[in-house]
C-alpha cells in the first residue's frame, strides 16, 4: 500500500513537473508582463531597467525556478483581466464546475447502469433493443448538438428550465458556493448536467453491457445459477461487482473527456465554471489565468486518477495495491 | 423407485439456423445411494449431459426432447423458479477447474452463507455455523479464517475442498461432479476423490462423475456409462466393463490408459479424433474410427442388446453374440 | 521440427475476406451505413463541381442575403437548403464543410494510425524496457483525453500566434493535433497483436530461416493485425470528425469565415432562437449521419471480423 502510494507520489510529481513546464513556457512566450505593468510612454531604458528588475532577463532555468517555488507558495501570478491572483480566481469557479461533473457523473451511474445490465441480461427484450439503438446513434450525435437540443427543447420550446447561468447559490461551510441546495440552483443545474450525461451515457451503457454479458458467461456465474440462487443475486451481486472493476479503470480515463466536455457545456449554457473562464481566458490572451487552469487540472487529473486506483484496489480483493500501481 | 431417470433425451445446438445434435436419445437411471461415472473422450457429451440434469445447459443447446425425472417431477419441464429450488438443494454440482468456480469479488464465507440462505429461511449466524462445520467437514484447516477470505488466497486444491464443502451444505440427494480432479495435480487429485468418495458413503448421496480418466471411475463409481459423440455406447458396471470391454471404444479407452503400456512402448491411442458435432458419421459414429467396423456400422445405428457384461450398442458385439448363440445351438 | 507452407504463411488466407464479403450482403445496415459513406465522400470531392457557387469569390458573401429559409419555405431555388447569417448559401458550404470533415478526420486518422502502429510494433516486438516505457507514455497521453489535449493546445496556439496567422494554419494545425493526441489506442492494440502473433510458429520459423527481424515485423505481422486496425481506423475517424466539430465550435478549429460544420453550428447556434433553426439544424444532421454511418460501419467490422480491440 505504502509502495503503491509513493509510486503514485512520483508519477504524479513527473505529470506535475511536465504540466508546470508547460505552462510557465506559456507565460514566458506570451505575455510580457512590463507591457502590462506600465503605459506606452515608458522608455526603453525604463523598460530595459524594469526587465532586470522583475528578473526577466535570467535564464529558462532560473526564472522556471522561481515560477515553480511561487507556485507552490500558491502564488501562480496575476490575471491580467481580473487584476486578482489567479487561483482565487479559478478558485472562485471551481464549485460550479465540481458540482456539475458530480451531478453529470450520478446521472450517469444512475441511468447507465440499470439500462446496461438490462441489455445484458435480456439481450432480445424490446427495451435492449431500444437501449442498443439510442447509445448507438448517441454515440453520434456530439455534446455541442445534445446541448443545443436540449436547451431548444427544454428552455425555449416547453420553458421548463433556465437555459444559461447558475442561479442562485447558497454558501455552505463558509466558503463553498453551492447550487445544490435550493430550487433555483438546481433548476439551472438541471439542463446543463443532463446535456453532459448524455454525451458520457451511451459509452458507459455499452460497456457496461459489454463487461456483462462476458462476466455472465464465466464459470463462476454458471456455478452460481447451479447453487440455485435467484436471477437478482447472481445478476446484482456475483455478475455485476465483477462487471464493476473493469468499469472502474475506464471510467477514470474518461475523465480528461469529462473535462473537455464540461469546457463545451459550460460554454454553451454560460455556467460560470472553470471551462467557461478558461474560453475567456483564451479569447483575451489573459495568460497566467491559461498556465493556472492547467495546473489546476492537471493536479485535479493526478488525484482522480489516484483516487479511481485506489478504490479500484478496493473492490478488487485479487488486486495488492503494491503490483498494481504504475 | 429411481431417485433419477434420463429417458430418450435429446439435446441439440441452434447454431446460424443449423440444429446440431450433442446429445441423441440418452438414457439411464441413478438410485438412490448410487454412484454412477459417464465416460469419453472430450467432445463426447458428457458434460452437455451433466448441465442437461440440472436444465443448465449453456445458450445454443436446449433440450429439444426427452425427459429428466426427479422423483416424479420432470426437470425439463420446470420453470426457472422451481428449477431454483432444486439446484443445490436436491441436485448440486461440482465443476470442472476450481480456479474458475468461485467469484473472485466474494469471500468464500458468502458464497457458502449465500447458498443456504437462498434456499431455507435461517439467520446469518445459523447459516455460518453451517458452513463452517462442513469446511471442516472437507478437512480444511482453521475453517474461521477460511471463512473471512477471498478465492485468490487458496490454492486450487483447496477451492476444490471449499466447492465441495458449498455443494453438502444442503444435504443434497445428487451431486454431479464434472471432470473434479482434472485441474488438479495428480498428488491432490486422490485426495480429493477420496474425500468425494467418503462423502458420498456416509451420507448416502448419490454421485455422477464425469471424467475422462477410466483409472479415476474405477475408483469410484459403482457404474459406467460410455459416451460417444453424444451416444451412450455401452453401460454396465464398472469393474466388469474394464475388465472385459464389449463395445471397440471402450477397448480403445482402456488400451489408450498409460498403466495399460509396457515401459517403452508406444501409448495405444485410438486412431482418428471425435467428429465434431456439425460432421457426425453416419451409422455407428464410432465406425471410421473402429478397427473392426463393417458396411452395415456405416449406414445403420445399433440398438442395445446385453452381452452379459452389461449393455452395449455394437454391431459386432451383437454378431459375435448370435455366433456364439448359433455355435451353442449346434452344439445342443 | 519441420515447417510446412501452411506455417510459414501468415493465416491471413482470403477466405477471412470472402466471409466478411459474405456476411455484408446479408447485413443491410451495414450496406446502408457503405453507401452513406461513400456518398459523403463522393459529394466532398465533387463539391466544387456540385454548387454553382464560388466559396473564394467576393460576393459568395452577401449579407443582402443573410437568413433565408430553406426553398420549400420560400419556394426561392436560388438557395435550396437557404443561406447563413452571413449571406452563404447553406449547401454550398455544407459541402464545403464535409469536405473539409472528411479531410481532416482522414488525415489526423491516418497521422495517428502511422504513428501508433510504429510505436506499437517497437514496444510490442522489442519487448522489455523500452516497452514498458512506451507503454507508460502510452497510459499518460491516454488519461488525458485527445479533446482536452486539443483544446489547450489549441488554446495556447492560438494565443501564441495570434488569431490572424492562427486562422491561416488551422487546417494543419487541427490535423496535427487531433492526429498526434490518439495515437495510443493504434499502438495498445497493435501490441496486444504483436504479442499474441510473436507466439505464433511462422514468426518463429522466419527467425529461424535468418530473417531480421524489422523484416518478419512488417511483412509477417502487420498484415495480420489488419482487422483490428481496420476497425480503429473507422471508428477513430468519427471521432476525429466530432473533434474537429466540437472544436470548431468552440471557436479554436476552424475560423468561422472557412466553411466547417462545427463553426457553422457554432454560428447557427445564436441564431436559432431568433427563428433562422436551419442554419444549425441542417449541418448538424449532415454531422450526425455522417458520424452515425461509420459508426455502424465500424461496429460491424468488429462484429464480423472479431479483433480484440484493446478495451481500454
Amino acid at each position: 500500500m505504502l509502495i503503491f502510494l509513493l509510486r503514485r507520489f512520483i508519477q504524479a510529481c513527473f505529470v506535475m513537473v511536465i504540466i508546470s513546464v508547460i505552462s510557465f513556457a506559456i507565460q514566458d512566450k506570451l505575455g510580457d508582463p512590463v507591457q502590462q505593468m506600465v503605459g506606452m510612454t515608458v522608455s526603453v531604458e525604463e523598460r530595459q531597467q524594469l526587465r532586470e528588475q522583475l528578473g526577466l532577463n535570467d535564464s529558462f532555468l532560473t526564472q522556471y525556478w522561481r515560477f515553480t517555488k511561487n507556485a507552490l507558495q500558491g502564488d501562480l501570478g496575476t490575471s491580467f483581466y481580473y487584476k486578482k491572483p489567479v487561483l482565487e480566481v479559478i478558485f472562485q469557479k471551481v464549485p460550479a464546475t465540481l458540482e456539475l461533473a458530480f451531478c453529470a457523473i450520478v446521472l450517469v451511474v444512475l441511468i447507465a447502469t440499470p439500462f446496461g445490465v438490462l441489455a445484458a441480461i435480456k439481450p432480445k427484450h424490446a427495451i435492449s433493443r431500444i437501449v442498443m439503438i439510442v447509445t448507438s446513434i448517441g454515440l453520434s450525435v456530439p455534446i455541442f448538438i445534445v446541448a443545443i437540443l436540449m436547451m431548444y427543447l427544454f428552455s425555449i420550446e416547453w420553458n421548463l428550465a433556465p437555459s444559461f447561468g447558475r442561479g442562485e447559490t447558497t454558501q455552505v461551510l463558509g466558503f463553498w458556493e453551492s447550487g445544490l441546495f435550493n430550487k433555483d440552483g438546481l433548476n439551472h443545474l438541471l439542463l446543463p448536467s443532463l446535456s453532459l450525461a448524455f454525451a458520457l451515457m451511451p459509452i458507459f451503457t455499452r460497456l457496461i453491457r459489454a463487461e456483462m454479458m462476458e462476466v455472465l458467461q464465466s464459470e463462476y456465474i454458471r456455478f452460481a445459477w447451479s447453487k440455485g440462487l435467484s436471477s437478482n443475486r447472481i445478476y446484482f451481486i456475483h455478475a455485476l461487482k465483477n462487471t464493476m472493476l473493469p468499469i472502474i479503470t475506464i471510467g477514470g480515463i474518461q475523465a480528461g473527456t469529462l473535462v473537455a466536455y464540461t469546457i463545451l457545456t459550460e460554454t454553451i449554457f454560460q455556467w460560470p465554471g472553470m471551462g467557461f473562464l478558461f474560453m475567456d481566458a483564451v479569447s483575451r490572451v489573459d495568460t497566467p489565468l491559461i498556465s493556472a487552469y492547467l495546473i489546476v487540472v492537471g493536479g485535479m487529473f493526478v488525484i482522480t486518477n489516484t483516487v479511481v486506483d485506489l478504490i479500484y484496489g478496493l473492490v478488487n480483493p485479487t488486486v495488492r495495491l503494491a503490483s498494481h500501481g504504475l | 423407485m429411481n431417485l433419477l431417470s434420463v429417458s430418450n433425451l435429446h439435446v441439440n445446438f441452434h447454431i446460424k439456423k443449423h440444429e446440431l445434435a450433442a446429445l441423441i436419445d440418452v438414457s439411464f437411471t441413478l438410485n438412490r445411494g448410487e454412484r454412477i461415472a459417464i465416460v469419453g473422450e472430450s467432445g463426447a457429451g458428457k458434460s452437455v449431459l451433466g448441465f442437461s440434469i440440472v436444465n443448465l445447459i449453456s445458450k445454443p443447446g436446449y433440450i429439444h426432447s426427452g425427459s429428466i425425472k426427479l422423483e416424479n417431477k420432470d426437470i425439463s419441464k420446470m420453470n426457472l423458479r422451481q428449477l431454483q429450488e432444486i439446484r443445490g438443494k436436491r441436485i448440486a454440482m461440482i465443476f470442472q477447474d476450481p480456479m474458475m468456480t468461485l467469484n473472485p469479488v466474494l469471500t468464500i464465507g458468502d458464497q457458502l452463507v449465500e447458498t443456504i440462505r437462498s434456499h431455507t429461511r435461517i439467520a446469518y449466524k445459523d447459516a455460518k455455523n453451517i458452513a463452517i462445520q462442513k469446511l471442516q467437514h472437507v478437512q480444511i484447516s482453521s475453517p474461521e479464517t477460511r471463512f473471512n477470505q477471498y478465492p485468490h488466497e487458496l490454492s486450487g486444491g483447496m477451492r476444490q475442498r471449499v466447492i465441495i464443502a458449498s455443494v453438502l451444505l444442503l444435504n443434497p440427494d445428487i451431486i454431479i461432479a464434472d471432470e473434479p480432479t482434472t485441474a488438479l495435480d495428480v498428488t491432490i487429485q486422490a485426495e480429493i476423490l477420496q474425500l468425494l468418495l467418503s462423502i458420498c458413503e456416509d451420507n448416502g448421496v448419490a454421485l455422477v462423475l464425469i471424467s475422462h480418466d477410466l483409472g479415476v471411475v474405477s475408483k469410484v463409481a459403482e457404474r459406467t456409462l460410455v459416451m460417444y459423440a453424444g451416444r451412450i455406447v455401452e453401460e454396465g458396471p464398472t469393474l466388469e466393463i474394464i475388465n472385459d470391454p464389449q463395445h471397440p471404444y471402450t477397448q480403445g479407452l482402456l488400451n489408450a490408459l498409460p498403466q495399460m503400456a509396457l515401459p517403452g512402448q508406444r501409448l495405444n491411442q485410438i486412431q482418428g479424433s471425435m467428429p465434431s458435432l456439425s460432421e457426425r458419421p453416419s451409422g455407428c459414429a464410432f465406425h471410421p474410427r473402429c478397427p473392426y467396423a463393417t458396411e452395415k456400422c456405416q449406414q445403420e445405428q445399433p440398438s442395445f442388446i446385453n452381452s452379459g457384461v452389461s449393455s452395449v450398442a455394437c454391431f459386432i458385439v451383437e454378431d459375435m453374440l448370435n455366433e456364439f448363440a448359433d455355435e451353442e445351438e449346434a452344439y445342443l | 521440427m519441420k515447417y510446412t507452407r501452411k506455417d510459414l504463411m501468415h493465416p491471413l488466407s482470403d477466405s477471412r475476406f470472402s466471409h466478411m464479403w459474405s456476411g455484408f450482403i446479408g447485413d443491410k445496415l451495414a450496406i446502408l451505413a457503405l453507401i452513406i459513406f461513400a456518398f459523403y465522400c463522393l459529394v466532398a470531392l465533387l463539391a466544387p463541381l456540385l454548387t454553382p457557387y464560388d466559396v473564394n469569390d467576393v460576393n459568395f458573401m452577401d449579407l443582402m442575403n443573410a437568413e433565408i429559409a430553406p426553398s420549400w419555405i420560400t419556394q426561392d431555388y436560388h438557395f435550396l437548403l437557404g443561406t447563413d447569417a452571413q449571406g452563404r448559401d447553406l449547401l454550398t458550404v455544407i459541402l464545403y464543410g464535409t469536405r473539409l470533415s472528411l479531410t481532416i478526420g482522414i488525415c489526423a486518422v491516418l497521422i495517428q494510425a502511422t504513428l501508433g502502429i510504429c510505436i506499437g510494433l517497437v514496444a510490442g516486438y522489442l519487448g522489455g524496457r523500452i516497452d514498458n516505457f512506451l507503454m507508460r507514455c502510452a497510459d499518460i497521453q491516454l488519461s488525458f483525453s485527445n479533446m482536452m489535449v486539443a483544446i489547450i493546445f489549441l488554446a495556447i496556439v492560438q494565443s501564441l500566434f495570434g488569431l490572424a496567422v492562427y486562422q491561416q494554419l488551422a487546417m494543419v494545425i487541427l490535423i496535427l493535433v487531433i492526429g498526434l493526441s490518439e495515437w495510443p489506442l493504434f499502438a495498445r492494440t497493435i501490441r496486444a497483436s504483436v504479442l499474441a502473433e510473436k507466439q505464433q510458429e511462422y514468426v518463429d520459423a522466419a527467425r529461424v530461416m535468418g530473417f531480421g527481424s524489422k523484416r518478419i515485423m512488417f511483412r509477417h505481422i502487420l498484415p495480420n493485425t489488419l482487422s483490428p486496425i481496420l476497425v480503429i481506423f473507422t471508428i477513430q475517424i468519427a471521432n476525429a470528425i466530432i473533434a474537429e466539430a466540437a472544436l470548431s465550435f468552440l471557436g479554436l478549429g476552424m475560423p468561422s469565415t472557412e466553411p466547417s460544420l462545427g463553426a457553422l453550428i457554432s454560428e447557427g447556434f445564436s441564431y436559432m432562437f431568433s427563428g433562422s433553426w436551419w442554419i444549425c439544424v441542417i449541418p448538424s444532421v449532415t454531422l450526425i449521419i455522417l458520424i452515425l454511418a461509420m459508426n455502424l460501419l465500424g461496429d460491424w467490422l468488429r462484429d464480423h471480423l472479431n479483433p480484440k480491440v484493446y478495451k481500454d
